[in-house]
């Protein structure tokens, strides 16, 4: 190749410009392009700090430090108006945005693989409650469907005195969902260790399970021992402690008083509107996630499966699931960074979660608006590399191996 | 030779009566015993279907359509105290403050133009979705310049009278543009005539543009503070369609770059927009655009929002179309090249329109996303179709229970007949094209 093009050059006569060459093109569309960025950040960061000097509008990270003076209605660490600094507004808001997209993921997937699943049901009319299951949450906006929930129907919930008592310690008001409140006892330590046991037990038996089966071909009951060990080792010791009569959990009801429950645990009702708009809009997305790659298995593998004379749970759980998930896990997982970014429409319905708490009280209290947008900025933008960091290694692991 | 003479005793004597057909083979209780109810697992499921659909439908059903209001002026025909009905939906409340659903608070004696930008919108996006509309091209230049052009003059009103000083200025800047290409050709060797009609053709464009939003047409001018409604939720959408379209295409082709600076910069740019919720972009517009910017200059508020929807659709359309540029076969590339076609030839005449036409339904579901997303804008304070919505729900003239629930049912099933139609829309096409893949 390069002989031949060195023979052409030597033999055509006129040399061409150096402004042809590909190489000097593409060092200077790029010295352009960079001249332009750096011309635009240079632009807005003096204009930047020239309105900001005419605002007396501090810059740098100190305000993190400062006083916060604001209450916010749900909070899983210690926060105070008067104690709590901006630092802790955030890290408060964080957790509530981590806390409810990690409920929600749990839920979303459960309903959304159901969903997905009766979507290719034989039953006529299953599959079709299911379409129009998705077809409909898909096409309206996440934000009418969370005015929806909150406004529509949590709205319109009684008052606490005339508490929908839902039986088990819950009762449903316009403040909100109410609970029994667990309340750990001395020896929980106990049951915490139990747990531990059980899932470090858990891991060396598959390994040893995995290693007897490569070397003897015999198959040993991974599951069953599994859920023995992480949820019947708590259990029983559960047990043994609440007959010894030093029972480590007891729970605190909520009691009806004339105007409002009191004791047990409080569940904010914007909580219970974001939570169920996001669950059943996701669940709409993961139903059709799931649908593709259950029908992305080609039916010949199915045939095979009984062919080897496997049984239709066997094809189900060893060939299906297994290449059906190769396709699955990436969108799905996609659809998790989707529900935790839809997570900040909490602003439109007031959870204090960090788009609400941080860029809206935070933001208009301090007026700065660099340090603010980017930090909140800067968290998503870190969830969502890391996710697809994690997914790029599992792809790598589950891809096909080809020759 | 035994088993010979024993076969006749296997032979029957007598004819045997025929079996009756199968009588549910097909029909209509066949198709149920087939479909709903062919094992004990499936019965269940269907009755626990059919219960749950008689718990929810004829409520659904009762609400909406039966029990609902729809005639009345004011609260009282949805209050059950002053003798109206709480049990149904208040269409009433709809039907009453439907104009300022459409059109927000813009004037009224003007609201004629924003029909006709709606009915300009519609022509734009059939010519451009119907496959076999004649002349395409012209209509991408409709959509893409006359349209937007037309629109803001109709909306605003145009006239922004720029002055003597601002013309001058811009024939210098034209002239200087003309000169520039008339110089890089020079410099390259290449005939003159191409690169002045390509520098001319700008300059006309820009100063056609310029001209067109210069001219008093004698329209009164509505400031976008009143706009409002579907009139902004369908302006926000254009503007996401229109500028995440080309600006989505530049930053495919800049991920597929193989010079290292302008791939790097575009993956930044569309990994940092993909990485982030679009509220945080569009508080991010409404909150820094104006500190970014020289302290005299105010940016209407309008107009925060939709860059911050446009550059964020924009990341999204460059995934769509970078897709379709990976699907192309390699030999498209080579062939292109081999003819001598420079890089923008190849890309404007042999690539992207097949790929871009590969695409289609992606950027259609971008597109249904895009205008989902739309109802964003009301949490920065614009008026869009939600907020209206949120404005009317608390007007005392209007307060009832049903009110909220109402809004809400209307909004959501504007949004349900776009976004649907649009997601048929994409099925179709993409059926059609793969009819043409399969052969």
């Amino acid at each position: 190749m390069n002989s031949v093009q060195t023979a052409v050059s030597q033999t055509s006569s006129p040399k061409k410009s150096v402004l042809y060459d590909p190489k000097v093109r593409g060092i200077f569309y790029q010295v352009v392009l960079v001249a332009a960025i750096v011309f635009l950040f240079y632009v807005a960061a003096t204009n930047a700090i020239e309105n900001l000097q005419r605002a007396k509008i501090a810059s740098g990270f100190g305000f993190l430090n400062n006083t916060a003076g604001f209450d916010i209605s749900q909070t899983l660490i210690q926060f105070s108006a008067a104690g709590g600094t901006y630092g802790d507004a955030f890290v408060v808001g964080l957790l509530n945005t981590l806390i409810v997209s990690a409920i929600g993921i749990f839920f979303t997937t459960i309903l959304g693989f159901l969903i997905g699943i009766a979507r290719l049901s034989k039953n006529w009319m299953v599959a079709k409650v299911a379409m129009v299951y998705v077809e409909v949450l898909r096409n309206i906006p996440l934000l009418v469907q969370l005015l929806f929930w909150y406004i529509a129907v949590l709205g319109t919930l009684p008052q606490p005195r005339n508490s929908l008592e839902m039986g088990a310690g819950f009762y449903l008001n316009s403040r909100g969902l109410f609970m029994a409140k667990p309340i750990w006892g001395a020896n929980i330590s106990v049951i915490v260790a139990a747990l531990v046991v059980g899932l470090v037990g858990t891991f060396l038996y598959r390994r040893w399970a995995r290693k007897q089966q490569e070397q003897t071909g015999r198959q040993y009951p991974v599951g069953k021992v599994t859920l023995a060990l992480i949820l019947g080792l708590p259990l029983l010791a559960w047990i043994v402690l609440a007959l010894a009569g030093t029972n480590p959990i007891s729970f605190e009801l909520p009691r009806k008083g004339t105007f409002n429950l009191t004791g047990g645990m409080q569940i904010l009702p914007e909580f219970v509107a974001l939570l169920l708009g996001l669950t059943t809009y996701t669940a709409a997305f993961i139903a059709e996630v799931v649908r593709a790659g259950i029908l992305a298995v080609s039916k010949g593998q199915s045939e095979a499966a009984g062919s080897l004379g496997l049984t239709p749970g066997q094809t189900l759980r060893l060939v299906v699931i297994p290449q059906a998930m190769r396709v699955i896990v990436p969108p799905l997982t996609s659809q998790y960074l989707n529900l935790t970014k839809n997570s900040s429409l909490a602003v439109a319905i007031g959870y204090p979660d960090l788009v609400q708490v941080f860029m809206g009280t935070v933001l208009n209290q301090t007026g700065q608006a660099i340090e603010v947008v980017v930090i909140t900025m800067g968290v998503y933008l870190t969830i969502s590399l890391v996710t697809s960091f994690i997914m790029n290694i599992y792809n790598r692991r589950v891809a096909i191996v080809e020759r | 030779m035994s088993t010979a003479l024993d076969m006749p005793r296997f032979v029957r004597a007598k004819q045997v009566e025929a079996l009756p057909p199968p009588n549910l083979a097909r029909g209509p209780i066949a198709w149920v015993r087939e479909n709903l109810f062919s094992g004990p697992f499936n019965t269940v499921l269907t009755l626990v279907v059919f219960y749950l659909l008689y718990v929810s439908v004829p409520p659904l059903v009762r609400f909406l359509f039966i029990d609902a209001v729809w005639t009345g002026s004011d609260r009282a025909a949805c209050r059950a105290d002053s003798g109206g009905s709480e049990a149904g939906a208040c269409w009433a409340f709809i039907w009453d403050k439907i104009n300022y659903f459409i059109y927000g608070s813009y004037t009224i004696s003007e609201r004629w133009r924003v029909d006709v930008f709606f009915a300009l919108l519609a022509i734009g996006v059939a010519w451009l979705l119907w496959l076999r509309a004649p002349r395409r091209d012209l209509g991408a230049v409709y959509f893409f310049w006359i349209f937007p052009v037309v629109s803001y003059i109709l909306l605003t009103g145009g006239n922004a009278d720029f002055g003597v000083r601002f013309w001058i200025g811009f024939a210098i800047f034209g002239a200087l543009l003309i000169a520039l290409f008339a110089f890089v050709a020079t410099l390259l060797k290449t005939s003159l005539r191409p690169a002045l009609i390509m520098g001319g053709g700008i300059v006309a464009v820009i100063g056609i543009t310029l001209a067109l939003v210069d001219i008093d047409f004698g329209l009164a001018p509505v400031p976008t503070s009143l706009w409002g409604g579907i009139l902004v939720t369908l302006l926000v959408a254009t503007v996401g369609i229109v500028v995440s379209l080309p600006f989505g295409i530049v930053l495919a082709l800049g991920r597929r770059s193989k010079l290292p600076i302008i791939r790097m910069a575009s993956v930044i740019f569309i990994e940092f927009v993909r990485g982030v919720p679009l509220i945080t972009v569009l508080i991010m517009a409404n909150t820094m655009l104006p500190l970014f910017l020289p302290g005299d200059i105010t940016v209407d508020r309008l107009l925060r929002p939709l860059i911050g929807t446009a550059l964020f659709a924009s990341a999204y359309m460059a995934e769509v179309v970078r897709g379709g540029l990976q699907a192309m076969p390699k030999g498209q590339y080579e062939g292109a090249m081999s003819l001598g076609l420079n890089y923008p030839q190849m890309m404007s005449l042999i690539i992207l329109p097949q790929a871009l036409r590969i695409v289609i339904p992606g950027i259609v579901n971008t597109f249904i996303g895009l205008f989902k997303d739309t109802s964003l804008v009301a949490i920065v304070g614009i008026f869009d179709l939600v907020k209206t919505i949120e404005a009317s729900r608390i007007d005392p003239n209007w307060a009832a229970p049903t009110i909220g629930i109402t809004g809400y049912a209307f909004a959501a099933l504007f949004y349900f007949i776009f976004c649907f139609g649009m997601s048929r829309y994409s099925l179709g096409v993409e059926r059609r094209l793969a009819a043409g893949q399969k052969r």
